[in-house]
């Protein structure tokens, strides 16, 4: 069953990517600040590669490691083990300034004593293009983030929206290989935050180049990705793409900051044929596809999608519960299902065409749960 | 609940703040009127005149004086105010290196120790190593005690900027020139201006070093001053301050506007 991973992957993407050039390859990386015992190991061991053209998003819990990898590539800090290349170049020791990538800072830090169009040509001027070319970029930069309107304005004149635009344009302006891009909608409403991701998705599309899009926002990789690295405690922990990631997680990790998720500790009885019988803790048995390598004996945990179960009527299909709370959200509800293990099932209904929540609080309820739904962590 | 109290109805403190104030000022403004007194004696009315300003343009001592004094305030100016800026650059931008807390210290140090202290420290240089290059060693000892005062206003500014602006210049492919170039100085400049306009300040009316260093030739307004008092006080000694206030207000105001419009354009 686990196949069907790279079928969709092939489905999804028009050349069947190994092809394409590497744009970015971080190899065992490992960054320490400080030394001897106080250390503290930011990036442990980290190896990834971004490929050309690419919309690659670094996600993660704050205080994983991700500025630190992005401020790696774009060259504020040194690697205390490992390599960094940028299109088979090692960088290692190039400084910042003579890096072909860009960076949008995380709070824009535009130059305060400069207009925008100032601000936008900062990178073309440094570069020593023609002044008739700078001013060409500008307007088609700002044109392309449609702030043409405030060329004069300085940035304490703009709101937070309109300097991200800026910021974005003065990046772009170079036109870098690589945007390096730290949680650059953080500071907007979710509103704006929202139009901004179809935007930057756009931006990326138009302009070719490739993004490395640092998030601590699941919705928003998975929205615009086209892979993601999913980071905890300075490891990576998964690549792939959001279908990828959401649909098959390595681990209990992925599978939990990533949407919601169920948990059941069970051992596997027994294997034919690649499906496992497993029983919880609780002596509920379940079969589903064994994860590779797993054999009769191991502990495992099984992991489900609460959009994924079905809640009918008590009968004999499905599995038996009680409902114990409910969370009405318009959109969706989300039922607490006692099924006799430690901790209830949360399963999540939608919205029905009649508006009914068919069932409420002490219901007796029968879960039904897709063949492919349920799926086996090893760890 | 101890109740909220605006310090202004404490009682007292108004008359007290107006009686401080009268203090400082009156005397001031006495001296600035009794610039204007047409008659010779300091504390006598005799009509309004502009006859000590008058007398104190055409006096080719005091035109000297004031001359030596603009030309040690804006050469030791220049130099402190281009050393305190390396020296703020060194402390706010030069990473952890070993005795940076002990130059700190070293730069403030001039503003606690005692004047005179420096004056004396500075005449024992001077005729120690035979030193002589007349309003020169007013300069150089200017220099010194005016580098603390330009270096605190341009190293709180550095410290208030944020270094990710910097570091957008070199990820722009800015070198380091052109990040101090571009980035770094203009941002700076209403810290050097206003530390430029302090030391300006503090050296035109400096008199305790200048008049120990100061050889024949190289008075400046302030001792000259006080050398006229010394063979009694006539309104041409309060015409003379009065230009010097005059001068001391007009830099401070130009320095509150140049800064006002400043942050205006930055904020
Ligand atoms: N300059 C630094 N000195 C010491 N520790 C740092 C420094 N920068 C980052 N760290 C530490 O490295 C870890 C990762 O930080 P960061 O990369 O900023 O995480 P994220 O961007 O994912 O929130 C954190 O524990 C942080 O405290
Ligand atoms: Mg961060």
């Amino acid at each position: 069953m686990l196949h069907r991973q790279r079928d969709f992957a092939e489905a999804m993407s028009p050349d069947p990517t190994m092809e394409r050039k590497t744009a970015i390859d971080v190899a065992g990386v490992v960054k320490r600040f400080g030394h001897g015992p106080a250390a503290v190991v930011a990036l442990k061991d980290v190896s990834l590669a971004i490929r050309d053209n690419e919309f690659f998003t670094l996600l993660g819990p704050s205080g994983c490691g991700k500025t630190t990898l992005l401020r790696i590539l774009a060259g504020f800090e040194a690697v205390s083990e490992g390599a960094v290349s940028l299109y088979g170049e090692n960088i290692a020791g190039l400084p910042a300034n003579r890096r072909s990538v860009n960076t949008v800072f995380q709070h824009y830090a535009l130059f305060p004593h400069m207009t925008v169009a100032e601000n936008v040509a900062y990178g073309p001027q440094r570069l020593g293009r023609p002044v008739k070319e700078i001013a060409e970029t500008v307007a088609r930069m700002l044109q392309l983030v449609k702030m043409e309107k405030f060329a004069e304005r300085r940035p304490a004149q703009l709101s937070g929206g309109q300097q991200q635009r800026v910021a974005l344009a003065r990046a772009l302006a170079p036109h870098p290989k690589v945007l390096l891009l730290d949680e650059p909608l953080s500071a907007l409403d979710l509103k704006l935050r929202q139009a901004m991701r179809a935007e930057l998705k756009q931006l990326q599309r138009a302009t070719g180049i490739t993004f490395v899009f640092v998030t601590h926002d699941q919705e928003e990789a998975l929205s615009m990705s086209d892979r993601i690295a999913v980071m905890s405690e300075g490891e990576v922990q998964q690549i792939g793409t959001p279908t990828e990631i959401y649909e098959y997680p390595a681990n209990r990790f992925v599978a939990s900051f990533i949407g919601d998720a169920n948990f059941i500790v069970a051992q596997i009885d027994g294997i034919t044929g690649g499906m496992a019988k497993c029983r919880s803790v609780r002596g509920l048995s379940f079969t589903l596809a064994a994860a590779p390598g797993g054999k009769p004996g191991d502990k495992v945990t099984l992991f489900l999608r609460p959009e994924k179960v079905r809640i009918e009527a008590p009968g004999d299909a499905g599995l038996a519960g009680m409902i114990q709370t409910m969370e009405y959200l318009g959109q969706s509800i989300f039922y607490q299902v006692d099924i006799g293990e430690d901790s209830p099932l949360i399963v999540a209904g939608r919205n029905r065409d009649d508006g009914g929540t068919p069932y409420k609080t002490g219901d007796r309820v029968s879960l039904v749960i897709g063949a492919d739904a349920l799926r086996m962590l090893v760890a | 609940m101890p109740e909220f109290r605006n310090v202004g109805e404490v009682r007292g403190l108004r008359s007290t703040a107006y009686g401080f104030m009268a203090f400082l000022y009156l005397p001031i403004i006495i001296l600035i009127l009794y610039s204007f007194n047409s008659g010779s004696l300091v504390m006598v009315w005799s009509g309004f005149g502009l006859n000590w300003y008058a007398k104190a343009f055409g006096n080719a001592d005091i035109q000297r004086a004031a001359l030596n004094s603009l030309i040690v305030a804006t050469v030791a100016t220049a130099l402190a105010t281009v050393i305190a800026t390396l020296a703020a650059l060194v402390m706010t931008r030069g990473g952890p290196f070993r005795g940076r807390g002990a130059s700190l210290t070293m730069i403030s140090l001039p503003l606690m120790v005692p004047e005179i202290v420096t004056a004396v420290a500075m005449l024992i240089v001077f005729a120690g190593t035979g030193l002589s290059l007349g309003l020169g060693n007013v300069i150089i000892a200017h220099v010194t005690f005016c580098i603390p005062f330009a270096f605190m206003p341009i190293r709180a500014r550095l410290e208030g900027m944020d270094t990710t602006l910097e570091q957008a210049s070199a990820d722009l492919y800015g070198s380091d020139w052109a990040t101090f170039r571009y980035v770094t100085l203009p941002i700076l400049m209403p810290g050097i201006l206003a530390g430029a306009m302090l030391s300006f300040v503090i050296s035109l009316d400096d008199f305790i070093i200048t008049m120990m260093v100061a050889g024949a030739g190289s008075t400046t307004l302030p001792v000259y001053i006080y050398s006229m008092i010394r063979q009694g006080v006539t309104p041409e000694v309060n015409a003379v301050s009065s230009l010097l206030l005059l001068a001391s207000v007009l830099l401070v105001t130009l320095y509150w506007l140049v800064t006002r419009n400043r942050a205006a354009a930055t904020a």
